[in-house]
């Protein structure tokens, strides 16, 4: 967990986000639902774009999911990515029923299938700030 | 008359480099303004409206300086490589409401010669949803894999139909002696590229280039005696496309919602249309565009763009100048498509004429499919 070894962009932590970052370093996938009319949302924003509602509700996922698709990525000269090809970019569809954008890992990219079971992983990626991943179940 | 057919295309003019490390973006948005207005038969004096994008954070203003214009009207709408569409359809709306008679819309670009990572590079800006992203790695090119993975999951698309995709812009590059790769490939040849982001191949991306061009815009009254014969602005729309609270159907595109309108618009149906000008960052890209535009139906995109459909003297000519597979993309292609449908629609195209071209459709599409995504549809007709 050298932070200044790590060359992957980091999130910039914000007022609306920092539920879902904060979530993350307690090992927690979260969600937000409005608390005004029900609907679930990814990512996290402080108003619920269906009503306008400010009223947030985080609800805690179970961290299970499958694979909606994904891509291995030969080619990103981006500090940080270029070291780290092949990597899987992925959307999975969370079983709350939205979908969110993670890496795949804990498997050869060539295995990764769409439909594939996966579950949340963690990783620090410095002090300040825990990514969440996917692995098959 | 319609709002739209009060403004015609007047001029256009398409930068014939490919490779300009000897000039500046400035230059050939310069070059290309001075083409577009020779074609129409204007000067640069009789210009008072003003759109561009793409040349800078205030590239309108800069570039307005360069070329010394004090526009009454100017828009620097940027949604990625539609943007120049839309700049039709904006100068079209602002002429029709007496807000500038003659508008120049100019892109130039050194793309290449500057070395720009244009698809491959990572994504870095500061937006509030970047930070769900990139730190996952996404980049232009690969947001767009996203999209075709799941297209051929669903619907059983496979590499040798996207492949056909590019194998049909490159023989039409074959008859554009400006493209920048002319030389015939083959399906073989696509699937033996390296695979960039899976599923798509080296050969399913568009290329990169230096270049630019201009469109000239004005009054169906102005445009009475100019030189060239005008070209009419039948029907248009815009739309926007995103993740949608994470529930949006990556196969979705901006397209389903902008295309139906601008046919709507014209009154033109799909068998009215003579030449497609779509967006061909990559093989999906024109895959999808087709069918959202609704040319064919959903998961049916594979087996419409095989047999030749695409290919001139097919049904359904795509593309004719070889597209940004193979022709030109200096980073935002969206004004080459206009450029060759007024060109194709004037009857100038030599060895890669459509015959009897009267009815065009253009579609841009700007952005990253998988993520945020731009979509604007021209009609426009002789």
């Amino acid at each position: 967990m050298a932070d200044a070894k790590y060359a992957k962009p980091l999130p910039r932590i914000d007022e609306e986000s920092k539920g879902f970052w904060e979530a993350c370093q307690r090992r927690e996938l979260v969600i937000q639902r409005c608390a005004a009319c029900g609907a679930l949302r990814h990512y996290p924003r402080a108003l619920c774009p269906t009503c306008l509602s400010d009223a947030v509700e985080w609800v805690r996922c179970s961290g299970r999911g499958t694979v909606y698709t994904f891509t291995v990525t030969h080619q990103n000269q981006a500090p940080g990515f270029r070291d780290a090809l092949p990597y899987v970019l992925a959307y999975v569809e969370l079983e709350e029923g939205v979908r969110l954008l993670a890496n795949i890992v804990g498997c050869a990219p060539e295995a990764v299938r769409i439909g594939m079971a996966v579950q949340v992983a963690f990783e620090d990626a410095t002090a300040a700030v825990t990514l969440p991943t996917f692995a098959p179940v | 008359m319609s709002l739209l057919d009060r403004a015609v295309i007047a001029g256009v003019y398409e930068h014939p480099t490919r490779w300009a490390p000897d000039k500046t973006q400035y230059q050939i948005c310069a070059e290309a303004a001075r083409g577009a207005l020779a074609d129409a038969g204007l000067t640069i004096g009789d210009v008072d409206g003003f759109l561009t994008a793409g040349v800078g954070p205030i590239g309108i203003m800069t570039l307005a300086e360069h070329l010394n214009l004090t526009p009454r009207f100017h828009d620097a709408t940027n949604i990625g490589g539609s943007s120049f569409v839309a700049h039709v359809l904006h100068a079209a709306a602002a002429i029709a409401a007496g807000l500038c008679e003659t508008a120049l819309i100019v892109y130039g670009s050194t793309a290449s010669s500057e070395r720009f990572a244009v698809g491959t590079g990572g994504l870095t800006s500061g937006d509030p949803p970047d930070q769900f992203e990139v730190p996952f790695g996404p980049t232009v090119l690969n947001a767009y894999a996203l999209a075709a993975q799941r297209h051929m999951h669903e619907f059983g698309t496979t590499a040798e139909q996207l492949a056909e995709i590019a194998v049909t812009m490159r023989r039409h590059a074959g008859l554009n002696p400006r493209a920048k790769y002319r030389d015939p490939i083959t399906v073989a040849d696509v699937l033996a590229s390296r695979v960039v982001s899976s599923p798509l191949h080296l050969l399913d991306c568009c290329i990169i280039s230096d270049g630019g061009g201009a469109i000239v815009v004005t009054s169906a009254e102005r445009a009475r005696d100019l030189a060239k014969a005008p070209v009419r602005i039948l029907g248009g729309s815009e739309s926007l496309c995103h993740t949608a609270m994470g529930r949006r159907d990556l196969t979705d595109m901006a397209a389903k919602a902008s295309g139906p309108r601008a046919l709507a618009m014209a009154g033109v149906d799909h068998a009215d249309i003579d030449l497609c000008m779509l967006y061909d960052s990559f093989t999906i890209t024109v895959l999808l565009t087709l069918e959202n535009l609704g040319f064919c139906a959903k998961g049916e995109g594979g087996a419409f763009v095989q047999n030749g459909r695409l290919g001139l003297g097919g049904a359904l000519p795509t593309n004719t100048d070889g597209g940004g597979l193979s022709s030109n993309h200096p980073g935002m292609r969206g004004i080459f498509l206009v450029i060759e449908a007024v060109r194709q629609l004037r009857g100038e195209c030599g060895p890669r004429q459509v015959a009897d071209c009267a009815i065009a459709l253009c579609h841009g599409t700007g952005g990253m499919l998988g993520l945020r995504h731009s979509g604007v549809t021209l009609v426009l007709g002789r």
